[in-house]
């Protein structure tokens, strides 16, 4: 049983099997789905709050969808960082790396273009996730385990786009 | 619930929960492979299903313990409602930053955790300058967003059926493509 926490990788079935019991736990306890993206947003809202004390009061979206707040949503971020850094430490799998192998054997080992790309992948990923209200987690898994339709509508629109993408950008390079 | 209701307005108790159901999320993520770009281009390139097994073993978990939790008044849904204009719209942006990062908001961060630099260096801040960008611009897409309401907020609720019918047909269908999978070797 204490093996598993150092092994490199579980089942995908007991990973998800866990994190089901997870987002339970999640609804249970701190009476909220598990979603990861409205932690961004607070950050952000935290920044400008930092700047502007009266940007709560000036911009719409502070007062009708995410105040920025230091709460248990906001403290799942460095959470997740730090919980896969633990896994990854326990079974020696801490890599510092520029350039994932899938990507460097499509477009090389340029970490330049890596980092622009990733960054301009997460600008549109964010902003995406605003505009459908939820991410993998809160709509993904959160929100398809309740048979909610906004969430079954996003999560199919999750992947269609991101087959679509994904096939563009590596059509024609081998990969 | 008056213990998990005390926990719930407890500001402090919060925080801590919130960091420590993150920690076990990260924690899990990784174990499960997906904190890995190649993992979640490979599954949007289709030769890899590790996300699709993640995700379905956790809803096929998820659906009928949040639902038995309702069920005996230890918890609440929280479902918003939905719209095209809004689900359909942004579900598709997201796909094209989930392809492009190789990673999503949540393991965006786990991914940084294991050592991905392009991850803290660029997803991260990404991650927080396309929540800007869209907090900056919301009174203008605002409109988009309440554009063709869905009729229904659930499943049950759009197909008229009994909830418990819906989770055993769901359920039974997410396992028999869990099979299935395993059946043909993905």
């Amino acid at each position: 049983m204490f093996d598993m926490l150092f092994q490199p990788t579980w089942s995908p079935y007991i990973a998800g099997a866990g994190i089901g019991i997870l987002v339970c736990l999640s609804f249970l306890v701190c009476n909220r789905p598990l979603g990861t993206s409205s932690a961004y947003a607070k950050v952000w809202g935290l920044m400008e709050k930092a700047i502007d004390p009266a940007v709560e009061e000036k911009k719409e979206f502070y007062r009708e969808e995410i105040p920025p707040r230091v709460d248990g949503v906001l403290m799942l971020l460095p959470g997740i960082l730090i919980g896969a850094f633990l896994s990854a430490a326990l079974s020696g799998q801490i890599h510092l790396s520029w350039v994932p192998l899938l990507w460097a054997g499509a477009f090389g080992n340029n970490a330049i273009l890596r980092v622009i790309v990733a960054f301009l992948g997460g600008i549109i990923l964010a902003f995406g996730s605003r505009w459908a209200g939820g991410c993998t987690s809160g709509h993904g898994i959160s929100g398809t385990s309740q048979l909610a339709l906004s969430s079954i509508v996003s999560a199919a629109c999750f992947f269609i786009g991101g087959i679509i993408t994904a096939f563009l950008l590596f059509h024609g390079t081998g990969v | 619930m008056p213990m998990c209701t005390r926990i719930h307005h407890h500001g402090k108790a919060q925080l801590v929960l919130g960091l420590c159901v993150g920690i076990l999320f990260g924690f899990l993520l990784q174990k499960g492979g997906v904190t890995s770009y190649n993992v979640i281009v490979g599954q949007l390139l289709l030769e890899n299903f590790t996300v699709v097994k993640v995700i379905l073993s956790a809803v096929i978990v998820a659906m009928i313990g949040i639902h038995l939790l309702v069920r005996f008044d230890y918890a609440e849904l929280h479902v918003h409602p939905g719209s095209w204009g809004s689900n359909l719209v942004g579900g598709l942006i997201f796909g094209v930053g989930f392809a492009l990062l190789g990673l999503c908001p949540g393991t965006v961060a786990g991914a940084a955790g294991t050592g991905a630099l392009d991850a803290l260096v660029g997803g991260i801040p990404g991650m927080l300058v396309g929540s800007g960008l869209f907090i900056g611009l919301y009174p203008g897409i605002k409109p988009i967003l309440c554009r063709a309401p869905f009729a229904a907020q659930t499943l049950p609720e759009f197909l008229h059926l009994n909830r418990w019918i819906v989770i055993v047909v769901v359920e039974a269908c997410m396992i028999g493509i869990l099979i299935l999978f395993a059946g043909i070797g993905l």
